[in-house]
């Protein structure tokens, strides 16, 4: 039953050049990531950013989210400070968190604040000091469709939560029809995707879901998609590529992803005019959100029921997680380095060039007070 | 050098002969021999060490999470780790790895089969080398390639597949389609049939083309077509070699990860259809739950995976059972 030599031989070679083509083709397409204003831009701030005496390697790892927001920073702060290396690993807000409480990273990137059992565990790391979240970036999560003759729709929670717990399954339903009676609604099935995977967007999307439309979803949240029926895809870019190619279809995910033939629905609110998923109304909505965290904690809470003119309820806000005080002495000055630049105006500034919203005014001030305090 | 010695059949057991009892006797106290019996037997038991290790390592760890498991570890069907109670379940992911299995498996075996057969007794030499070199680079193909095929080239085009099916099959039950996108249990046993495809042909290419020769002449001599030779000779003889060829692409496809992952639309419940999203396998499961799981959560994937071992552990015992019973009459010493 063993294979012939000669065969063995030419199997090995074939698999070998196979192989080596395929891993060559996929390093040349990787770079699909948005690095818009990254290059442009490095140049003319490299004056603005302030590296001290910063250098030495900064491993950080977390929510990938925010992992495009990151990357256009890195390469900026790099141009500027060549003495540090920015390594961020997008691998999830779980594994981010878990890398940061075993005192891997230097710092973590998160969608939710630390749970107070992380707080508690990040005690070990931070010597004297404890784990914080400090607000960074900020995200319309756009609900996206595609239907054949339809660039225009308006929703409120109340239809968004039937659609997704398989309670409205036709695109010309009565109450969509109510809610867009110039649209040209076809006799199409509904394919709503969610997330297979656990995902700080699902939490942030349900947590809407419950907040503006209790009576229409009795589901307790979390990471993970709890209601039955719909389909589902790995990822913003997986629910992304299957809204493209199923007709009838709609998803959740972050607005960059919606694009190229999916249109992102209108919220109303319940504010005078329905809310357009985009970087300046999902500002507005976190400027009305409320500091919860103690301490130098600046975890925040959004209002997603809010009725504000403009403000986008279903928003995200992902946090640098780092320790107050106790943080390793070599990568400090580098750590504080960066989140100075990131937190600055013209960190905050790259962001919605790449389809992030910056943190208001007033909050990141907070942050920047925050930062120069660590130790 | 007594080249008698050096083939694989076995000597008669009854009386070793007594050149053979002073080799033995002398043999073992060469240095060299030694040397290479304490190497290979220190292998053998790190090998096992290493392996309890591992196996203690993954108890534990599943024992953490089940003892903390609000629902029912076998009859859950929900995945929620991430709740003040959590609740976890595999008997999805049980139901969708062997139905995926057994959908790749009915698919695969008689394709691989057939191309073997026609590799072997009705190809000519110049054609069946390229076909059975270009099969094996099948098997080169990395599992997300296959996936992003599937997902962007396979999945558009079952539509009508799945029409078709739904039309004329679709009183059965199990293909009957309510128009979701096709990301099912059918799509990825047809992927899965095609990845596991390489080797099943592969080795059974082999078991078939060890036939012996005086097997396939003497049905010729009785006046059997091509066919009839197939059917009487070869096919008995490889029986034991496919089984354990389509064991090997069975626990390929036990334990497929990223293709699975990538194009099906997972779903904590189980349909009746192949052809309605649901379900979800356990390799696929961990893949796309790992990146965010807590500390627990990961206990509770680790859970699963070792569900997915013992699977995975009883389809090996099986096809070492049907081989051994097989051996005895089919003339293969397989």
């Amino acid at each position: 039953m063993k294979l012939q030599r000669k065969n063995r031989r030419a199997l090995a070679l074939g698999a070998f050049a196979v192989s080596g083509a395929l891993a060559l083709t996929a390093c040349g397409s990787d770079d699909t990531g948005n690095s818009n204003g990254g290059d442009s831009s490095a140049s003319a701030q490299a004056g603005n950013i302030k590296c001290d005496d910063a250098k030495g390697q900064l491993l950080a790892d977390g929510s990938s989210a925010q992992k495009n927001a990151i990357d256009t920073w890195v390469k900026s702060f790099t141009a500027a400070c060549s003495g540090v290396q920015i390594n961020y690993k997008g691998s999830g807000s779980g594994a981010g968190v878990t890398a940061f409480t075993q005192g891997q990273v230097a710092f973590a990137g998160s969608d939710s604040a630390l749970k107070p059992e992380e707080v508690t565990a990040s005690k070990s790391v931070c010597k004297g000091g404890q784990g914080i979240d400090l607000p960074m970036v900020g995200g319309p999560i756009a609900v996206g469709f595609n239907v054949p003759g339809v660039d225009k729709l308006v929703l409120n929670a109340e239809t968004i939560a039937k659609i997704f717990d398989s309670k409205i399954t036709n695109w010309n339903d009565a109450a969509i029809k109510k809610l867009n009676p110039d649209a040209k609604l076809p006799d199409l099935k509904i394919q709503a995707f969610h997330r297979s995977d656990e995902s700080g967007t699902t939490d942030n999307f349900t947590k809407y879901l419950i907040a503006a439309s209790p009576a229409n979803w009795k589901y307790s949240g979390g990471k993970a998609w709890q209601a039955k029926g719909g389909q589902s895809a790995s990822g913003s870019s997986g629910v992304a590529q299957q809204v493209k190619q199923t007709s009838g279809a709609i998803s959740y995910m972050e607005l960059s992803y919606a694009k190229d033939g999916i249109v992102p629905v209108t919220v109303d609110t319940g504010a005078s005019a329905p809310v357009e998923a985009t970087v300046e109304n999902a500002t507005k909505a976190i400027a009305a959100a409320k500091v919860v965290g103690t301490g130098k904690d600046l975890s925040l809470e959004l209002d997603r029921a809010t009725k504000a003119e403009g403000a986008y309820p279903i928003t995200l806000v992902t946090y640098e997680i780092v320790c107050d005080k106790g943080n390793k002495a070599d990568t400090l000055p580098a750590t504080k380095a960066f989140l100075r630049y990131i937190a600055s105006e013209d960190g905050q500034g790259q962001l919605s060039a790449a389809g992030y919203a910056p943190i208001p005014d007033d909050i990141i001030a907070k942050v920047r007070t925050t930062i120069e305090g660590l130790s | 050098m007594d080249t008698t010695q050096i083939t694989d059949t076995p000597p008669p057991a009854a009386q070793p002969t007594e050149t053979e009892q002073k080799r033995a006797a002398r043999g073992a106290t060469r240095p060299g021999d030694r040397i290479f019996l304490g190497f290979s037997r220190g292998s053998g038991i790190f090998l096992l060490v290493i392996m309890a290790a591992i196996a203690v390592f993954l108890t534990y760890r599943a024992s953490l999470a089940i003892s903390k498991d609000h629902g029912n570890f076998l009859t859950t069907f929900e995945w929620n780790t991430g709740l003040q109670e959590p609740v976890f379940g595999i008997a999805v992911l049980a139901f969708g790895t062997i139905v995926s299995s057994i959908v790749a498996m009915a698919i695969a075996v008689p394709i691989a089969v057939a191309i073997a057969l026609f590799l072997t007794h009705y190809a000519p030499r110049k054609l069946s080398g390229p076909i059975a070199y270009v099969i094996d680079l099948l098997a080169a193909v990395p599992s997300i390639v296959y996936g992003l095929w599937g997902a962007l080239v396979l999945v558009p085009h079952m539509n009508g597949l799945f029409g078709w099916l739904d039309d004329y099959l679709g009183w059965t039950g199990i293909f009957s389609w309510q128009g979701g996108a096709p990301r099912s249990m059918l799509t990825v046993g047809i992927l899965l049939a095609i990845m596991i495809l390489p080797i099943i042909t592969n080795v059974s290419r082999e078991v078939f083309r060890q036939t012996p020769r005086m097997n396939e002449e003497a049905a010729l001599a009785l006046g059997a077509t091509r066919w009839e030779v197939i059917r009487m000779a070869v096919i008995p003889f490889g029986r034991s070699g496919v089984i354990s060829a389509s064991m090997l692409g069975l626990g390929r496809a036990l334990g497929e990860t990223m293709a699975v992952a990538t194009v099906l639309s997972p779903t904590f419940d189980i349909q009746a259809s192949l052809l309605d999203p649901g379900g979800g396998t356990f390799a696929q499961n961990i893949a796309s739950k790992f990146g965010e799981a807590t500390e627990f959560g990961r206990d509770a994937l680790i859970a699963s995976g070792l569900v997915l071992f013992v699977i995975t552990l009883l389809v090996n015992g099986a096809a070492r059972a049907i081989i051994a019973r097989r051996a005895e009459y089919s003339g293969a010493n397989a």
